[in-house]
C-alpha cells in the first residue's frame, strides 16, 4: 500500500505520491524532495539533527511519518535564508563559530529557531536547557550558545 | 533502523479507531505523538501489522476547568501542558516538571495520552498521574472505564489496557495545599530521570494536616508514598523534619542497579531530593 502526501515545504507546494507509510518525514525529505539539509544522525530521536518545523513547531523528522505530514506546512533548513542573505540566527553562527563539521548545524537552527519563539532565553542555563536534545561532537556547544545568545539579545532589541 | 511495513489508517472518530484495532486482530497498535513508539518501530523492536495514527481525531487535546478537577484530553501534547495557565493555577507540581519531560522538539509532539500507555518507570507523567491519584479514561469495544492511575501501571513499560482500548481523558483531581515542589536529577537536562519526588503539604495548627508524596527512577512504576505521608503528619515540625522524612523516603524504596546509576546512587539522589522538597514546601506561603 501506498499513499498520496501533499506538502507545503519552504514555500514550495509538492505532490508526491506512491509514498509508503512507513517512510520517515526525514528520508521523505532528503530521497523524495531532495532537499538533503535535513540531516539523519541517530533514527531514534536523541540527537537533534533531523529537527525540522511542521506547522511552526520543532519536531524530529525521524519520528514523524511522511503520510502524517500531508497537508502540513514545513520549513527545513533551506528555508532558513540563502548564501547571499542568511537569516539572523544563521548569521550569529558563522559571527559566532557555531558550527565546525556543521553536521549538527542543521537540526541546532532549527531548534535554535523554535526556542527563539517560545522561551526568553534570559539566560545561558535557559539555552544550554533547550539545546539539552541536540548534540554536537565538535564545538564544545560555547559558541552554539554565544550565537544563540546573541540572536536573542537582537530579537529584543527589535521588540523594544 | 527503518519501521518494517505496515497498513496505516487515520480514523477520525475514536468509535472507529477501537473499530481499526478490533479489525486488526491483536497485530495492531495506537500511534498518538509517535515519541516513543517510532524508536521502538525504528528499531524493529515493534513491528504492528496495522498502525492507527489517532491525530486525526478532532476534539482530543483539550485541558479542561472541572471545579475541583481538570480534565486533559489523551492528545494534549507535553508543550500545551508545559504552558497552559490553566495547570500552572491549578495543578503547580504538573506545570513545574513539564519543563523536564525530554527536548521542545518532543514536547512539541508527544502527548499525555502516549507517555501513561508507555509506562516508563522514569517519565513524569505517569508520575504525576500516581501523585494527584489521577483517573483515566479508556475506551473499548465495551464502552468507557475509569482507571484509578495507582492501578494502571503494573510494570515496567507495561499497563493494565486491553489490547483495544484506547486512552481518551484523564482527570487530575486539584490538591488543597499550601506548599509544593518537584525535584529531579537526571544525567542531562531533558533526559529521563534518575530519581524524582513529589511533595505536596497541607498545614494545621501544630503539624501537617495532611502531605501527599510520590516518587519515581526507583522502582518500576512510579510510586505513591503512603507510609512517608502518614509519618510526616505524624510529625511535629522542626529543623530536623526534612532530615527525618528524607530518611524514610529512602527506607521505602529499593531500587535496582542499571546501565544509568548503581541502586546506592540512586537512594543518595533520592535522600538529597527529599530533603530539598520538603524545605521548598514548608517554606512556601500559603
Ligand atoms: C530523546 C527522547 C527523550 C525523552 N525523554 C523523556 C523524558 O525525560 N520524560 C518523559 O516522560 N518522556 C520522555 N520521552 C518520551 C516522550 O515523552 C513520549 O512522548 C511519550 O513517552 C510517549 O507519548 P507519545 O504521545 O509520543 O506516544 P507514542 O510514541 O505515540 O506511543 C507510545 C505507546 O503508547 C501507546 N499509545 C499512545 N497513545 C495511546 C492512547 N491514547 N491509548 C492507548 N495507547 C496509546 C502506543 O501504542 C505506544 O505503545 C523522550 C523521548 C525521546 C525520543
Ligand atoms: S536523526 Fe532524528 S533525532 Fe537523531
Ligand atoms: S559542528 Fe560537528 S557535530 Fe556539531
Amino acid at each position: 500500500m501506498t499513499m498520496h502526501v501533499s506538502v507545503t515545504v519552504n514555500g514550495e507546494t509538492y505532490d508526491v505520491s506512491d509514498v509508503e507509510p512507513r517512510m520517515l518525514l526525514s528520508d521523505f525529505l532528503r530521497d523524495r524532495l531532495g532537499l538533503t539539509g535535513t540531516h539523519v544522525g541517530c533514527e531514534h530521536g536523541v540527537c537533534g539533527a533531523c529537527t525540522v518545523l511542521v506547522n511552526g513547531d520543532s519536531v524530529r523528522a525521524c519520528l514523524m511519518l511522511a503520510v502524517q505530514a500531508n497537508g502540513a506546512e514545513i520549513v527545513t533548513v533551506e528555508g532558513l535564508g540563502s548564501p547571499d542573505e542568511l537569516n539572523v540566527l544563521q548569521a550569529e553562527f558563522r559571527e559566532h563559530h557555531g558550527l565546525q563539521c556543521g553536521f549538527c548545524t542543521p537540526g541546532m537552527l532549527m531548534t535554535g529557531e523554535d526556542l527563539l519563539r517560545k522561551y526568553p532565553l534570559a539566560t545561558d542555563d535557559d539555552i544550554r536547557e533547550g539545546l539539552s536534545g541536540n548534540l554536537c561532537r565538535c564545538t564544545g556547544y560555547q559558541n552554539i550558545v554565544a550565537a544563540i545568545r546573541s540572536a536573542a539579545a537582537k530579537r529584543t532589541e527589535k521588540a523594544s | 533502523m527503518k519501521p518494517a511495513q505496515f497498513e496505516y489508517v487515520s480514523p477520525s472518530t475514536i468509535d472507529a479507531a477501537i473499530a481499526a484495532l478490533v479489525a486488526s486482530n491483536g497485530e495492531g497498535k495506537v500511534l498518538a505523538g509517535g515519541q516513543s513508539l517510532l524508536p521502538l518501530l525504528n528499531f524493529r523492536m515493534a513491528r504492528p501489522a496495522v498502525l492507527v495514527d489517532l491525530n486525526g481525531i478532532e476534539g482530543l487535546s483539550y485541558i479542561e476547568d472541572r471545579g475541583d478537577r481538570i480534565a486533559i484530553g489523551a492528545l494534549a501534547r507535553h508543550r500545551e501542558l508545559e504552558h497552559s495557565p490553566l495547570i500552572a493555577s491549578k495543578l503547580p507540581v504538573m506545570s513545574a516538571a513539564m519543563r523536564h519531560v525530554a527536548h521542545l522538539a518532543i514536547r512539541n509532539r508527544g502527548t499525555i495520552g502516549g507517555s501513561l500507555s508507555h509506562a516508563d518507570p522514569a517519565a513524569e507523567l505517569p508520575m504525576l498521574a500516581t501523585f494527584y491519584e489521577a483517573e483515566i479514561s479508556v475506551q473499548g469495544p465495551s464502552g468507557r472505564r475509569t482507571i484509578a492511575a495507582g492501578n494502571f501501571f503494573v510494570d515496567a513499560l507495561t499497563n493494565c489496557l486491553e489490547p483495544e482500548e484506547i486512552v481518551v481523558e484523564v482527570e487530575f483531581p486539584v490538591l488543597k495545599q499550601d506548599g509544593w515542589a518537584f525535584e529531579e536529577v537526571a544525567r542531562r537536562f531533558g533526559d529521563f530521570a534518575l530519581a524524582s519526588i513529589a511533595v505536596s503539604v497541607r498545614r494545621g495548627p501544630a503539624s501537617l494536616e495532611a502531605a501527599r508524596v510520590a516518587v519515581m527512577g526507583v522502582a518500576d512504576t512510579p510510586r505513591r508514598l503512603r507510609e512517608a505521608e502518614d509519618e510526616l503528619v505524624a510529625m511535629a515540625l522542626d529543623d530536623t523534619t526534612p532530615d527525618r522524612f528524607a530518611e524514610i523516603v529512602v527506607s521505602l524504596v529499593a531500587p535496582n542497579d542499571d546501565l544509568h546509576a548503581s541502586a546506592d546512587y540512586r537512594k543518595h539522589l533520592l535522600a538529597q531530593l527529599a530533603r530539598r522538597a520538603l524545605r521548598t514546601a514548608l517554606a512556601m506561603k500559603g
